[in-house]
């Protein structure tokens, strides 16, 4: 198993190899994607039952949730990127670093922007500076902060060194973000769905918000891939295997 | 590992932990103003300072809640087992207001004992459940749907 693992993140490393796993993979994670999140929106927002309280209004859960749980792994996956960049100064890790990052942002925009939308109807307002929110936000700046870093500098080898820093020291954020709402008074409420203990949602209601993650994070993960695919080939356009690859079509 | 790496890798870390230290600290020390709202024990115990602009949160105690007639007026208690006290607002409240649901307030302590709402916010739980297992639950005399299910 680890001798697998570790197989896997030397040949994983080598962007040649990367390049062809990516190009492999893509053409069936993008439909497969699509398709497992489109069963669990239309699951959620047309079949699943109202809420005893909130009625509708609660449907918006099955996309905040999944954006919110995208954007939150997507920026510890950013992390051990960036972990991996300052230590191991893999230039896979940092092709990776570039290419979670705009994907991550849009999914924490779109967790803040149907947040407020959810808010409204229920507590009563968009936006309340409370802890879990303020978090969220400064998520968001955090993956702009990482873009705009390594576009800033010229050099990629510097600028990814630079926006690891920044990707690792943000770790510190998705902490405050998960257990703001346990350690501190907010007003958004704790969380439904726990890995450990039974969640508090009823069945019916949690498989299609469960489909809806899984496809989530599939497209983000497509979304990973292309992008870094592109990346790979921009980095070596200079090598050997990308001339033979452009020359052959 | 290589020497090198393995000397990064230390000094990485402890730049992260150090960082997190620091943020943790900060946090545990900013937490008076971290912390969106003040309990009722914290307003019942003066830990709540008297007639300045803050917001305070709890849950609607069951049966204290008095609509006046002819206004918008609207009277509340406030608990959380640990203190009460009564909150006035004028104004529409948030669909999901009901007693025993958990509210955040913001507005002015008059005392210990009252508090002028200018805005009321309904806080919402982590339970999400359809109305027909609640009715279920209900009948079947479940003690968590008893607390739930009052006023609504």
């Amino acid at each position: 198993m680890w001798n697998t693992l570790k197989r896997w993140y030397h040949q994983l490393g080598s962007p040649r190899y990367f390049y062809r796993f990516a190009d492999a993979v893509l053409p069936w994670l993008w439909p497969l994607a699509l398709i497992i999140l489109a069963i669990g929106l239309v699951w959620g927002l047309a079949y699943a039952p109202v809420e005893r309280y909130q009625g509708d209004s609660y449907r918006i859960i099955y996309l905040h949730v999944p954006a919110s749980s995208g954007a939150l792994m997507g920026y510890i996956a950013m992390g051990v990127a960036g972990l991996v960049c300052l230590v191991w100064r893999m230039k896979m890790a940092e092709v990776m670093l570039k290419a979670l990052a705009p994907f991550g942002a849009v999914l924490a925009a779109v967790s803040l922007i149907s947040g407020a939308i959810w808010g409204k109807p229920t507590w009563g307002t968009y936006w309340q500076w409370d802890a879990r929110l303020t978090s969220m936000l400064i998520l968001l700046f955090m993956y702009l902060g990482v873009m705009v870093l390594q576009s800033a500098i010229r050099d990629p080898r510097q600028a990814a060194r630079a926006a690891s820093l920044l990707a690792l020291v943000g770790v510190i954020n998705v902490v405050i973000v998960k257990y703001s709402v346990e350690w501190l008074n907010t007003l958004h409420q704790g969380a439904t769905l726990n890995l450990f203990s039974e969640s508090s949602i009823n069945p019916a209601m949690k498989y299609p918000l469960l489909i809806s993650m899984l496809g989530m994070w599939l497209l983000y993960a497509a979304n990973v891939l292309m992008r870094a695919r592109a990346e790979v080939l921009s980095r070596e356009r200079r090598s050997g295997w990308v001339r033979k690859l452009v020359e052959g079509h | 590992m290589n020497p090198v790496r393995k000397q990064r890798l230390i000094v990485v870390l402890a730049v992260f932990l150090g960082l997190a230290l620091a943020t943790a600290l900060a946090v545990y020390a900013l937490r008076q103003n971290i912390n969106l709202f003040f309990t009722p024990q914290q307003v019942v115990n003066g830990e709540a300072p008297v007639g300045t602009k803050m917001r305070v949160g709890g849950l609607v105690m069951e049966g204290s809640v008095v609509r006046d007639p002819d206004t918008l007026d609207v009277t509340f208690d406030v608990t959380d087992g640990k203190g009460t006290f009564t909150v006035h607002y004028q104004g529409i409240l948030p669909d999901l207001f009901r007693e025993g649901q958990g509210i955040v307030a913001n507005g002015t302590l008059v005392s210990r004992e009252r508090f002028e709402a200018e805005e009321v916010l309904a806080k919402h739980d982590e339970t999400y459940m359809p109305p027909e297992v609640q009715d279920a639950l209900e009948k079947a005399g479940h003690p968590g749907a008893r607390k739930d299910a009052a006023g609504s």
